[in-house]
């Protein structure tokens, strides 16, 4: 029971250090903060590239967070937010590129690696099927040793 | 067949292993290309360094290629690049432009006056929102404007003499050939 307070009692800790961390923005409601979290968690920081822009502190993702704040702010659409930032920094910002040809590898390469696997073993499960004699063993008895 | 198949899973491996290795040693994977070569310069205006009152906008720069270079007194890099910003880039004979990124006035000032001022004009962005058109997100960096104000070439990081004579200096002379 100590431990699971102990352990409770850091993670409020880090939360606290790293709410600290960023800077609040004066959101008008509840759904927008939602909103710009959501935005900022797909948005990659350029500086420090395994970061999101809502995790960062860097300088530059502290900017980027005001200028998408702003935005929002200004009524504009998360798409219109996410082709202002690819505009300056291109396609790099986004955590999930969108599909296209250049994307293609990225998106379909896993699938096609799993075709290929399965195709292999299927070829092997046939092939060793074949090889096999279709009747089972005399002396098998059920007993697997 | 099927006894060389393991073999040539791990060489198709090895080559895969091998393709990572080339490609990232032959680019900075900290480099992200800009998406704005080859596209007009954003619009600026921005107060210029020690001269709150005087503004130095996109049009006033036109008609002539130019060099804009993000520095800050903040930025460590910048310090390392500063040495050829004040021989070679100087002597291209194009304007150098300083675009003084996120900074205190006095302190991009003092360090101006402690290393050397290269810059033909600095220009301040304090809060570093033109930095944000230009796609700035780690200075050094430094942009080649052509004549009609639109970007030909980026460095992101510091400029090194070799960056100097097989990039910057033949960007230029490419610049000049053309008819305008």
């Amino acid at each position: 029971m100590r431990r699971v307070l102990l352990v409770l009692a850091l993670c409020m800790l880090s939360a606290a250090v790293s709410a600290q961390a960023i800077q609040p923005m004066p959101f008008r409601d509840r759904a927008e903060e939602v909103r710009f979290q959501k935005l900022s968690a797909e948005l990659r920081c350029p500086m420090c590239q395994n970061e999101t822009l809502a995790d960062s502190n860097a300088p530059i993702a502290h900017d980027l967070r005001r200028q998408v704040f702003e935005m929002m702010q200004a009524g504009r659409s998360d798409d219109e937010i996410k082709a202002f930032l690819v505009e300056r920094y291109s396609q790099f910002v986004l955590y999930k590129p969108p599909v296209e040809p250049s994307t293609w590898l990225l998106w379909f390469g896993p699938l096609l690696l799993l075709a290929v696997g399965g195709i292999v073993v299927a070829v092997q499960v046939r092939r060793r099927a074949r090889l096999a004699p279709a009747a089972p063993p005399a002396n098998d008895n059920g007993d697997d040793w | 067949m099927s006894r060389l198949l393991p073999l040539v899973a791990f060489l198709l491996l090895a080559g895969l292993f091998g393709f990572g290795i080339w490609w990232n040693t032959g680019h900075d994977p900290h480099d992200i290309a800009s998406p704005l070569i080859d596209k007009p310069a954003p619009a600026f205006a921005l107060p210029v360094l020690g001269e709150p009152s005087r503004t130095v906008d996109k049009t006033s720069l036109l008609g002539k290629p130019y060099l804009l270079n993000v520095f800050a007194s903040w930025c460590v890099e910048c310090v390392h690049e500063h040495p050829i910003l004040m021989t070679g880039v100087k002597r291209l004979g194009i304007p150098l432009v300083g675009f003084n990124y996120k900074d205190e006035p006095q302190a991009a000032t003092a360090w101006l006056a402690e290393h050397g001022n290269p810059f033909d004009v600095v220009v301040a962005d304090r809060d570093g929102r033109a930095g944000i058109d230009f796609g700035v997100y780690a200075a050094p960096e430094t942009f080649l404007i052509d004549a009609k104000g639109v970007i030909r070439y980026k460095r992101i990081g510091p400029i090194t003499p070799d960056v100097l004579e097989n990039e910057i200096r033949p960007a230029i002379a490419a610049l000049a050939k053309e008819t305008p």
